[in-house]
């Protein structure tokens, strides 16, 4: 490894450095590939010449913070983003809720909340919305407000229809939204029984009693050992039974963790968390 | 080519760290599948390199390309995961719909950010992040396709002192990418695909 190259990774774990301390968002934990072509994303962009200089003008402009933000949090997402997942949710995760009088789900870093709505119309159709809670957390606030907003461009519905029936959607999609200029609006029914709020899973806590955990591509740009602190965190969130859903790579078999979740379905990268495991009983 | 080098190898030869080079990356798009075929078919089950394929195909597929690449293969051939550590002697397969790309300490990492140059994944965004920690042990080679996507990525392979091998336009499928290629990085080699397989073989050699 030449000496530029290794200078250069240190600037780049100086600024995640900075961030922390001056903003409080930590990314030092994030897998470093992914952050530094980001970084280095928004170097070209601006009109600053080195890393340095970058570091100097996030520290004293808050307004390049949050643009530097968003590139940071990856917020590409789409409904029912692969179609199989959300069809063995609607076929395997949906009957056994069925048999609770209520339901509360958490989508862990949600972003703009397409999985949200995808979710609430899956409850919907199966005549569960009304005995649901959702809570959609992100820790960025440009992209909460989206998601509470429920408004799409309207170019992505023709996506999202295909989506929808691939995952066993049986309605007219467009019922769900309402289009007007070039958005699609979502309708008001499928938001009442959405809590938003602004969660970090990297410095915030847990929270209580959840039936159903998805977090799908959240955890790919941790690094291994805070990957372990949020599985840690969605089994003390999670009620014996409870359902933690990932991302297609994303998967609990080499955390710490894995003895205490069950396959639902391995491929979809559905998993249970089993009661309490024999080995904590104390008799 | 000198083969008898390779078919005299102990297992004590057969640690990365004695070889220049350590990691092969094949960029492909249109076509691709039947170019790369040739090409790992060619390479033995104990090659001592580590071989990523990152191909252009749909968001939904199944494991057609793994199980097709594994047929033509000697080779062990598997979808590369997330956080897992990069052997030689394995043909890693890019997930699709993901982005790839390679931390320090030689694993897989992945991103859901946006397409680059329509395709994700990316074969730029692997070529860039793997030119970073491997340097001058990298080699990249772009086959048939039919957009621009590994031209820059080929080039930062050849500015961190890495090989570039790219496929003769005149016998691709699709002759874009590969002129791409040739017009923006200054490859090493532009081969026809019966004579790329052979020549990874010698690089394999060279210590």
């Amino acid at each position: 490894m030449d000496k530029t190259n290794e200078s250069e990774k240190i600037e780049f774990d100086l600024i995640l450095q900075a961030i922390y301390q001056k903003y409080g968002y930590d990314f030092r934990d994030y897998a470093k590939a992914s952050i530094r072509r980001r970084l280095r994303y928004r170097l070209t962009q601006s009109n600053l010449k080195t890393i340095s200089e970058m570091q100097h003008k996030l520290l004293n402009d808050k307004e390049f913070f949050d643009s530097l933000l968003l590139d940071l949090t990856i917020n590409v997402t789409e409904m029912f983003r692969d179609p199989s997942f959300f069809k063995t949710i609607r076929e395997v995760v949906i009957p056994e809720f069925k048999k609770q009088p209520f339901i509360k789900v958490w989508h862990a870093g949600c972003s703009s909340g397409e999985e949200i709505y995808s979710t609430a119309i899956l409850l919907k159709e199966n005549g569960m919305y009304e005995s649901s809670l959702i809570y959609a957390t992100d820790t960025n606030e440009v992209v909460l407000d989206k998601a509470k907003s429920g408004i799409f461009p309207i170019e992505k519905m023709k996506d999202f229809t295909v989506n929808y029936r691939k995952a066993g959607g049986l309605a007219s999609f467009a019922d769900y939204y309402t289009a007007k200029y070039d958005s699609a609006i979502m309708d008001n029914s499928l938001k009442k029984n959405i809590v938003f709020s602004n969660h970090n899973l990297v410095t915030d806590g847990v929270f209580g009693e959840m039936d159903m955990i998805m977090c799908r591509n959240v955890l790919i740009y941790f690094n291994r050992e805070l990957q372990d602190r949020v599985f840690r965190l969605f089994m003390d969130s999670l009620r014996p039974g409870g359902f933690l859903c990932l991302g297609s790579k994303e998967t609990i078999r080499f955390s710490s963790y894995s003895d205490n979740f069950e396959n639902v379905a391995e491929k979809e990268k559905i998993y249970r968390r089993v009661g309490v495991p024999l080995k904590n009983l104390k008799i | 080519m000198n083969n008898t080098e390779i078919t005299q190898k102990s297992d004590n030869n057969y640690i990365t760290k004695n070889h220049k080079y350590k990691v092969i990356i094949i960029g492909a798009s249109t076509g691709g599948l039947k170019a790369i075929q040739p090409i790992l078919s060619a390479l033995p089950a104990e090659f001592a390199l580590s071989v990523i394929v990152v191909m252009h195909r749909h968001k939904d597929t199944d494991s057609y390309l793994e199980r097709s690449l594994d047929d033509s293969s000697k080779m062990h051939v598997k979808q590369a995961d997330e956080k897992e550590e990069i052997k030689a002697g394995v043909v890693y397969v890019a997930p699709p719909n993901y982005h790839l790309l390679i931390e320090d300490d030689g694993t897989f990492s992945m991103s859901v950010e946006g397409e680059v140059n329509y395709a994700r994944p990316s074969i730029d965004v692997v070529f860039e992040s793997a030119a970073e920690v491997y340097g001058e042990g990298l080699v990249g080679v772009i086959l048939t396709g039919a957009n621009k996507d590994g031209s820059l990525g080929l080039k930062k392979i050849k500015e961190a002192g890495g090989l570039a091998i790219v496929q003769t336009p005149e016998t691709s499928e699709a002759a874009d990418m590969p002129r791409a290629a040739m017009a923006v990085a200054r490859p090493d080699y532009v081969l026809p695909i019966e004579k790329i397989g052979p020549l990874l073989r010698k690089l394999e050699s060279e210590g």
